[in-house]
């Protein structure tokens, strides 16, 4: 049914409609609409049987999801952040274990400095915690997504990330079309878990596992996620018989057949990328955009044969590796390698700096020129920066950073001023 | 595409305006996209919040630069931001204050943009009176629906009865049908000036 939504409603109903058995979570922005709004459903009674686990921490939600699933309950959770930081062990642990937990990311900037806005360095960090992580583009496919990723995740007894862009998908209002449960009972199978814990047959889950079968175990972790790289897009297929609509897949390119300059990136941004690439198109530019949906696994394949014929790529990211440049970048190059292709990387909406179309715009154009430096990070304030590298030079106790800069773009008189 | 800014302070329902703003534009079969502008929100600070109206899908993802129509929910902004900041020429201007645009010392505005897409309205009283409570959004809403003949009532009516039931419904409804009527009015008076 279509309705006029905010994103995070639209997710609680999904949630609601794959039937989870327990649900924990600890509110955190711009998270915390979903598990209010599934906690409502709980309460009333609307989403039952399922119960809803109030938890003291980040970490008690993640470790509750794990005993929960580990006993053969459906298990939800959603976090953001520091959240994601705060319950990191348990992530991994999750993940170990092969324990099919899904979780939404309402993808937050990590601090400090303290920043609920969005980009995406919260889930980028958990890359290597064995978790697959998918990333939607609109409201729309962050539902259609959150249906997938159960049955992904059951499928391969491995836990999954749905990231979506926090506030900028959460907190909108856009169109959504709800499934019905019928239509969602068709396509997502009753939890049939490949461990559970039983008093009646009891085993254990969570050996200790020394250097002679560690690797094994972890092996198989990557072995799964290379077969998600299978099943992601037949998921996918099955998806549209079932409701119509294409959602979710590996990849997917936009106005890329003849494309000389192509923009990489996830998430929401793709919209104003598209948007952007359409005006472009408009005045004889040869563009394309591919976008990333299953940033783990990776599709290196997949990315590589959508780039190959292209001249030049912007991977356009927001991320930011420090000391390096780009996350997804890095992983981008590797899915090219030996092809000669020209490479530039945009750090971009860094802490929920917006992206604009006039930035994409110059941004494009230069890469089209290939006048681009390889790292560049849109919309940068040089002054501020050149000021703050001044005053440190200058001054062996230069201060704080960020209170410096908040002073120097005139957004603080407090802040302590040094030099 | 057809973009509008609302302006106001953190209590005054601005996000909830956008919000109802594009769950009538829907109710009419248009996409629509409504989001804040993401921030810790507090009482009586400025708060702004955008809704975008297209007929086809809504890609975009920027804040809205150069509206279409300016929603002002508190005449005291006027003095504190430029909430005019990139207003199309030809944009909508619906104000709150139960004074004319000349009265409060826009006079001159006035005269730049012609009558004609703009408007005051007394909302904060219109939500006193229906509501019992000091909050324009509504009235704003279905005024912006008479200023700009973009929404019919009843899809704003619509929007009401998806947010609010009870007795706050009803006021709500009450607040937006005086609202839609003193700005049609005020726009047919001018018309016959």
């Amino acid at each position: 049914m279509l309705k006029q939504i905010e994103g995070s409603k639209a997710v609680a109903e999904a949630i609601a409609l794959c039937r989870p058995e327990v649900i924990c979570a600890y509110p955190i922005s711009p998270q915390t609409h979903i598990v209010e709004a599934l906690g409502e459903m709980v309460k009333s009674e609307e989403l039952a049987p399922c119960e809803f686990i109030n938890v003291e921490s980040e970490f008690a939600a993640m470790s509750v999801a794990i005993g929960s699933s580990a006993a053969g309950a459906r298990s939800y959770t959603a976090t953001a952040s520091q959240g994601l930081l705060f319950m990191v062990e348990a992530v991994y642990n999750a993940a170990g274990l092969g324990l099919p937990i899904v979780m939404t990311v309402a993808n937050r900037a990590i601090g400090a400095p303290i920043n609920i806005w969005n980009d995406h360095s919260d889930s980028l960090s958990q890359r290597d915690s064995g978790w697959m992580q998918l990333f939607a583009e609109t409201n729309q496919e962050a539902v259609d997504l959150h249906i997938q990723a159960f049955k992904l995740a059951e499928e391969l007894s491995m836990p999954i990330m749905v990231c979506m862009d926090g506030f900028i998908l959460t907190h909108a209002f856009e169109r959504v079309d709800i499934p019905t449960q019928e239509q969602v009972d068709g396509y997502l199978p009753p939890f049939d878990p490949r461990q559970s814990l039983d008093p009646k047959e009891p085993i254990s889950i969570g050996a200790m596992v020394g250097p002679e079968a560690f690797m094994e175990v972890k092996y198989l972790a990557h072995a799964k996620q290379m077969q998600a790289l299978e099943l992601i897009p037949q998921l996918a297929a099955e998806f549209k018989q079932q409701f119509g609509r294409d959602s979710g897949g590996l990849v997917r390119t936009y106005r890329a057949d003849d494309a000389e300059t192509m923009i990489v990136a996830m998430g929401s941004v793709l919209g104003t990328v598209k948007d952007t690439v359409d005006e472009l198109r408009e005045q004889g530019h040869k563009i394309g955009v591919l976008g990333i949906i299953s940033y783990r696994p990776f599709p290196l394949q997949e990315v590589r044969a959508a780039l190959v014929n292209c001249k030049r790529f912007v991977v356009l990211e927001k991320s930011l590796a420090v000391g390096m440049g780009g996350i997804v970048a890095t992983d981008v190059r590797m899915a090219v390698s030996g092809t000669g292709l020209k490479g530039f990387t945009a750090i971009a909406g860094l802490g929920g700096r917006n992206i604009t179309k006039a930035s994409l715009h110059k941004l494009f154009l230069e890469a089209e020129q290939e006048k681009l430096e390889p790292v560049t990070f849109l919309d940068l304030d040089w002054d501020v920066v050149n000021k703050q590298l001044e005053r440190e030079k200058q001054n062996r106790h230069s201060g704080p950073i960020a209170e410096n800069i908040l002073y120097d773009k005139g957004m603080s008189t407090s802040a302590a001023k040094f030099g | 595409m057809f973009q509008i800014r609302v302006h106001g302070r953190g209590g005054q329902g601005v996000v909830t305006a956008t919000e109802m703003l594009s769950v009538a534009a829907f109710e009419e079969g248009r996409h629509a996209q409504a989001f804040p502008s993401f921030g810790s929100e507090r009482t009586g600070a400025p708060v702004v919040a955008f809704c975008r109206l297209d007929d086809k899908e809504i890609r975009l993802r920027e804040p809205i630069m150069e509206p279409d129509a300016l929603i002002i929910q508190d005449p005291t902004l006027l003095h504190q931001i430029d909430v005019f900041s990139g207003l199309k020429p030809d944009g909508y201007v619906l104000l709150n204050s139960a004074h004319s645009f000349e009265q409060i010392g826009l006079g001159e505005l006035v005269k730049q943009r012609g009558h004609s897409k703009m408007s005051t309205l007394p909302a904060t009283e219109l939500g006193l009176k229906h509501v019992g409570r000091p909050i324009p959004n509504v009235p704003l809403i279905a005024g912006f629906a008479a200023l700009s003949g973009m929404f019919k009532l009843e899809s704003v009516i619509k929007a009401i009865n998806e947010k609010f039931s009870g007795k706050v419904a009803e006021g709500n409804i009450a607040a937006a049908t005086e609202a839609y009527e003193l700005v049609k009015q005020q726009m047919e008076d001018r018309a016959h000036a």
